[in-house]
């Protein structure tokens, strides 16, 4: 196993009679993704600005390279927040070359333009570039020291389809660089595709951790069969396997798809509109949460 | 160090002059004011307006043919009316301050009026003829007008709020829509990200007071009578107290709804009480006493001592003590108070 890069030792984390993150311990070697993940509030956000140095936690340590954070955990890591604006007026050169000029340690300028797909928008006011664009920008923004250690806090969120897998390409082209990858994200398919290992928080917790894999196998990997359209309710109760009706389509939880299909055959039920499918990281989301994540 | 604080620098200086609206404002803003008020005061003003009824009978005024002593005091504006209603009703509304008819040995003076109160003594004194026992000295002192006294004042209110609103607004967006935040993850020291704002600050107004300075020179041949250089120092000092202000009023709000409300607490009182319009000679000593308090005062007070009085640096030493001590303080309280991000 690498060295870890990254050590959590019980971070807590108080504001004022709200416990947001409670008693972390993580362990992060190099060069992997990691994803966390949580509903909203679960204290993912507080938890990622603790690490990133913006807020002190109340107790705990954290290492990065196995020493205590000092001056140079700022020049070896890179950072995009959510919610962040430029200066006004400036180019997005302009911008990168200013965050650029900020650190010691300096990427290549046409490497950052190149991995971030933003040659066609260099001469643009960064006030005026789309969604994806920006956040092609930010990531430009947080890979212009050449970080080591990289924050992504929803790197994704409200871009189209196709901005998505662009940015997706440029988290694996810096995962293939060997560097490390932290994100928080609320697409589980993104974690799926991204990420070697995932925690999975709630109320400042992590209530499961590993590799997506490893998840799905230790929880139970159990395979929904969907109904869509109703059925008779003294019929289904007669099931041996859990089962929701949910908004026009009836949900059946089991291990067992041939023995499931062979029954509701046996039940006369119409199965023309039927679906199976393997459970997935939402579903284990929403198994271990009890919440939707798009809520 | 250097290469942070000159890239903070050069990115807020873009912002600046890339911002059209906020450059010519800052620029044409001063012109405005100094072009108006030149245009309003730029005739000589007497002090004093009294009208003077009489209709002699070959139809010509009685200013023509009166050589009453009263009549050729200096600074007095006689205007002529040619009935008693006319006049009466001009003083009635304080348009005219005395209203007198030598034919008839009359004249009407509004009670409230302080003006009518002192042309009353001027012309009861018309008729004495007493020697006052005082003897006269005389002096020739450069004749400044009103517009050539505001000049320095305007270049300073406008320097003023250039500095508390250019730096603490921004600053306040800057931490308001997370470029601070941004910032603070680059190894980016508080003092680095200050020392940029205060020099771009600075850079700019200082550049856009030159332009303004040089073109009311040449439009209307203002002239400083002190050291061009001294008024350099002095502007600087002032402006980087003024900057030290905006910055402490910065240093942890993130609402410019809040922000716009203190910067505008503390630039309107201090613009009426540091004399940029008016003196305060004569007011209560406590107000005189309170605009001290203000940089404003002391940047518009040692200006004037400059240019209009051509004094130098040992003359307006105080002036000088008082804004290094001001911008230690603020700047030191707003750099203990600076917060990157949203408290």
């Amino acid at each position: 196993m690498k060295r870890p890069i990254l050590e959590l030792k019980n971070i807590i984390k108080d504001f004022s009679k709200v416990r947001a993150v409670d008693g972390i311990d993580l362990s992060i070697e190099s060069g992997i993704c990691f994803g966390l993940l949580g509903p909203n509030g679960a204290g993912k956000t507080t938890l990622f600005e603790v690490i990133e140095g913006i807020l002190t936690p109340t107790s705990g340590q954290i290492l990065y390279k196995g020493k205590p954070r000092k001056r140079r955990f700022k020049e070896e890591v890179g950072v995009q927040f959510q919610h962040t604006e430029f200066p006004h007026f400036l180019t997005v050169k302009e911008t990168l070359m200013s965050f650029r000029n900020l650190y010691k340690h300096k990427a290549d300028l046409d490497y950052l333009i190149e991995t971030c797909y933003l040659q066609d928008i260099l001469d643009r006011d960064n006030r005026k570039i789309s969604g994806g664009q920006k956040q092609r920008l930010l990531l430009a923004v947080a890979l212009a020291n050449d970080p080591d250690l990289i924050f992504l806090d929803e790197p994704t969120t409200g871009l189209d389809p196709q901005s998505r897998r662009h940015l997706w390409e440029i988290v694996k082209q810096i995962k293939s660089n060997n560097k490390t990858v932290i994100l928080t994200t609320h697409y589980m398919d993104e974690a799926q595709i991204l990420c070697d290992k995932i925690a999975i928080m709630d109320l400042g917790k992590f209530i499961a951790e590993g590799s997506p894999k490893e998840l799905l196998i230790t929880n139970n990997k159990t395979n929904f069969i969907v109904l869509e359209g109703d059925v008779d309710k003294d019929i289904l109760v007669k099931l041996p396997w859990p089962w929701k009706r949910l908004r026009g389509r009836i949900e059946i939880y089991t291990n067992s798809v041939n023995d499931c299909m062979k029954i509701l055959l046996e039940m006369d039920i119409d199965l023309s509109r039927i679906s199976a499918r393997a459970q997935n990281l939402e579903d284990l989301f929403i198994k271990l949460t009890g919440k939707e994540l798009r809520a | 160090m250097s290469q942070r604080i000159w890239t903070l620098f050069l990115m807020r200086n873009k912002e600046f002059y890339r911002d059209k609206g906020s450059l010519m404002w800052n620029i044409l803003f001063p012109f405005l004011i100094i072009v108006s008020f030149n245009m309003i005061f730029n005739n000589d003003q007497n002090l004093y307006k009294v009208g003077v009824v009489d209709t002699i009978n070959d139809g010509t005024s009685a200013l023509d043919n009166k050589p009453v002593f009263f009549l050729e005091t200096k600074f007095i504006d006689f205007v002529s009316f040619h009935s008693i209603e006319e006049g009466l009703d001009k003083l009635k509304h304080h348009r005219i301050d005395f209203l007198i008819r030598p034919a008839s040995k009359q004249y009407w003076v509004n009670t409230p009026s302080p003006k009518g109160y002192i042309v009353e003594k001027l012309l009861a004194a018309s008729f004495t003829n007493k020697q006052s026992g005082f003897e006269k000295q005389l002096i020739v002192g450069k004749k400044i007008s009103y517009t050539e006294w505001l000049f320095p004042g305007i270049l300073a209110m406008n320097t003023m709020f250039s500095s508390l609103f250019g730096v603490g607004y921004v600053i306040v967006r800057y931490r308001k829509n997370g470029v601070l935040k941004r910032l603070s993850m680059a190894p980016t020291k508080t003092y680095e990200f200050l020392i940029a704002q205060i020099l771009s600050r600075m850079f700019i107004i200082l550049l856009s007071t030159i332009i303004v300075y040089f073109g009311c020179v040449v439009l209307y041949g203002f002239k400083c009578n002190g050291s061009l250089l001294n008024l350099l120092v002095v502007f600087s000092l002032g402006l980087f107290s003024l900057i030290s202000l905006g910055l402490l009023i910065a240093a942890r709000s993130s609402s410019e709804e809040f922000a716009g409300g203190i910067l505008n607490l503390i630039s309107l009182p201090m613009m009426f009480l540091s004399e940029v319009w008016f003196s305060l000679e004569g007011a209560n000593p406590w107000v005189i006493y309170v605009s001290k308090i203000f940089p404003l005062a002391h940047l518009v007070d040692a200006s004037r001592k400059i240019m209009n009085d051509g004094a130098g640096l040992a003359e307006i030493k105080y002036h000088i003590t008082a804004l290094i001590i001001m911008s230690f303080l603020f700047l030191t309280i707003g750099s203990f108070l600076f917060r990157w991000q949203k408290t």
